[in-house]
């Protein structure tokens, strides 16, 4: 396989509180041992993408201040070439802080941070604690239900529109709100959720599926035994 | 006279203790329960005053080293144990005050409960010595955090002598325009790493958000910093090391330059962040009236501190205990372990629990390619055993690979297939090193880790 998976993490250097690069980790590794190539870009604060040079978009989650720096400057540096990315199917994947923005806003503390508009969702922050454990949901991305693992720790409660599909319907934890019973966003190949732990890690047949959709293509199987254990031992930290 | 709480409290320590385990923390949940303002009735026993210790990393080992430079100058100190560093790990610890005249106590102290303690116990000193990404589930952000230390050490001003780390830009920020602090810091630029680590957490200026600028990065963040946008800077530290040589697990030689003198310690513990526990042990020690060459040779005559560097001989062999709990204070664990000669033999246990912090996203965040074609083999235990052997995998650890959740067994897996004449080094979370600790006990191997 001649393929090469080109990656564009967005804010590295910010968006990284929840051990982030494992994900990023994994999609080399995983491409790495198909024979798939690897690229891997970054974009920071002020700095513009090419829409059509990147197959796979990664977000992580940050602290608030720089939650908030960041709102702001990829609204205006990057807002436009991540809607066309996603408008020719480029894989989004935003996870925790890098989730709440993908919507219309993040109304957090008085200040209402902007969002990039990909989907429709609006996340606020309610009285109550953070939303904080481990957490599993039941997501089908094209290939079957299968489950998700992970480990959410979130102040911020997300609402989605009305028509929009969640991830993944809650089968331990609490999800985007609390309430509804749902888990993340899923609008084409734009996903957003709240599980890290990290994400990749904990779920190695997400990560395939991940690459399938950026480039298109059917993988074949690894030896997963290792990869098979750890995404049972995440499932029974939360309960399942 | 001791109070009926107090007595009562220590009567249960007592039978606690005398069924072999540690009783670090019972009998104190036990005493707030019964009187919850006793931390503030038993500090005033305390004659010496209070020091309180807190860092993400090395608050442990940093108190134990105060404690033995003052105990080497003459004076008796009272202090917590094993960890046990919230409400009622000081509790127990203050059943002991009073004892002695003079007395200082000596407390490490959780990071999240710094501000209640020192409210309770209204120290003489505050000892801060970094802030690192650790247990989020428990914690939150770090800026939080560094904002409640911010609060307290203002409200303290002028009632607490202040001893913090230059080289941590977070911790240094605590000291600036408040009176009676005193710095410490590494001012060895041959020890400075090519680039930020991963796990550095504190990059930006919290006054105007500039990124630092850096002309020598120690650990994690810690280093030599300037912002290029207003100006702030890494403060000139009073104790600072001026020569740092590392001798992997053996330990490190250090110049350290004082207001009292230049000395020569010969510190037994490895690693530079040892030698940042031992600079702020000694500002702390020399700021409580302790003399220099009691720093020296106290420091110089430190034994192992729980899970901290233990060496125990288990079935004929070096087993070498090295706590690890968070990305910065794993790093600095494996760039020491990488310094030995020849492939390593590990074993590795993650646990989940509170203590532990519940989310074990962390080890992704630990430099663990550091281990890549350095392993002869390894084994992992702990509640999240597979979780860990898949890091290790993903690290391109290419050795073998062997999980087993039972800690007893897996240990006993990892010394069987050590190569012969090898020390095994065994990385355990905080509550892994609980339960190694009994283990080790009960095989009668290791004395109980209350004394």
């Amino acid at each position: 396989m001649a393929a090469t998976l080109r990656v564009c993490s967005l804010y590295p250097e910010l968006m990284n509180i929840y051990a982030d690069r494992g994900n990023i980790a994994v999609l080399r590794a995983r491409c790495a041992w198909r024979g798939i190539g690897f690229e891997l870009a970054r974009a920071s604060v002020g700095e513009t993408v090419d829409a059509g040079a990147h197959d796979l978009f990664y977000m992580g989650g940050g602290q608030d201040r720089d939650q908030a720096a960041v709102a702001r400057d990829m609204v205006a540096t990057k807002r436009e070439a991540l809607h066309r990315a996603a408008a020719r199917g480029a894989v989004v994947l935003a996870v925790c802080g890098g989730y709440q923005l993908l919507g219309a806003g993040y109304e957090l503390g008085g200040e209402e941070l902007p969002g990039v508009g990909l989907v429709d969702l609006r996340t606020v922050r309610e009285p109550g604690p953070r939303l904080i454990g481990n957490c599993a949901i039941e997501a089908d991305l094209g290939s079957g239900p299968r489950v998700i693992a992970g480990f959410e720790n979130h102040g911020g409660r997300t609402y989605l529109g009305e028509g929009e599909r969640p991830l993944g319907r809650v089968l331990s934890g609490h999800g985007n709100n609390g309430k509804d019973g749902f888990e993340g966003v899923h609008r084409g190949n734009v996903i957003g959720t709240y599980l890290h732990g990290p994400l990749l890690p904990k779920n190695a047949w997400l990560a395939d599926r991940l690459i399938e959709l950026a480039l298109g293509v059917e993988l074949q199987p690894l030896d997963d035994a290792m990869e098979d254990a750890a995404h049972e031992s995440a499932l029974s930290a939360a309960g399942l | 006279m001791a109070s009926p709480s107090t007595a009562l409290a220590r009567a249960l320590r007592g039978a606690i203790r005398a069924t072999g385990r540690g009783g670090t923390t019972a009998p104190g949940r036990f005493l707030l329960g019964m009187e919850p303002e006793a931390i503030r009735r038993l500090g005033r026993r305390l004659a010496g005053g209070a020091v309180l210790v807190s860092a993400t990393n090395g608050k442990t080992t940093t108190a134990s080293m105060i404690a033995a430079v003052l105990e080497r100058s003459g004076t008796a100190t009272v202090r917590n144990r094993a960890g046990s560093n919230m409400h009622w790990g000081v509790a127990t610890a203050l059943l002991d005050a009073g004892r002695a005249p003079d007395e200082v106590g000596i407390f490490e102290v959780d990071e999240a409960w710094l501000g209640r303690i020192a409210d309770e116990l209204d120290p003489r000193m505050l000892v801060l010595g970094n802030l690192f990404r650790d247990q989020l589930d428990r914690y939150g952000e770090l800026e939080g955090l560094a904002d409640r230390w911010g609060e307290l050490t203002a409200e303290r001003a002028g009632r607490s002598q202040l001893v913090l780390c230059a080289d941590d830009p977070l911790v240094a920020d605590l000291g600036r325009d408040q009176p009676g602090v005193t710095y410490f810091g590494v001012e060895d630029h041959t020890l400075a790493l090519p680039e930020l680590q991963h796990a550095a957490d504190s990059k930006h200026c919290r006054r105007c958000g500039h990124p630092y600028e850096y002309s020598a990065i120690y650990m994690g963040h810690l280093g030599h910093y300037r912002c290029p946008g207003c100006g702030r800077e890494r403060p000139a530290p009073e104790v600072a090391a001026e020569r740092v040589v590392l001798r992997g697990m053996s330990g490190s030689r250090v110049t350290v330059r004082t207001p009292a003198g230049r000395t020569e310690i010969e510190l037994p513990l490895p690693g530079l962040y040892n030698v940042y526990n031992a600079l702020g042990a000694s500002a702390a020690a020399l700021g409580l009236g302790a003399a220099l060459d009691d720093a020296r040779a106290g420091l110089a005559a430190m034994g192992a501190v729980f899970g901290r560097v233990e060496h125990i001989a288990v079935d004929g062999r070096d087993v070498a205990i090295l706590l690890v709990k968070n990305p910065a204070g794993a790093n600095e664990v494996l760039r020491t372990l990488t310094l030995e000669e020849g492939a390593l033999d590990l074993w590795l246990a993650l646990n989940d629990r509170i203590a532990d912090g519940r989310d074990v996203s962390w080890i992704w965040d630990a430099d663990f390619e550091l281990l890549a074609g350095r392993v002869h083999r390894v084994t992992c235990s702990g509640t999240r055993a597979e979780e860990m052997a898949l890091r290790l995998k993903y690290a391109g650890v290419d050795a073998p690979i062997e999980t087993d959740r039972e800690l007893g067994r897996s240990l006993d897996t990892a010394l069987a297939g050590a190569a012969d004449g090898r020390p095994l080094y065994a990385l355990p979370t905080y509550t892994a090193l609980l339960e190694l600790r009994d283990l080790l006990a009960g095989r009668g191997v290791a004395p109980r880790w209350s004394e």
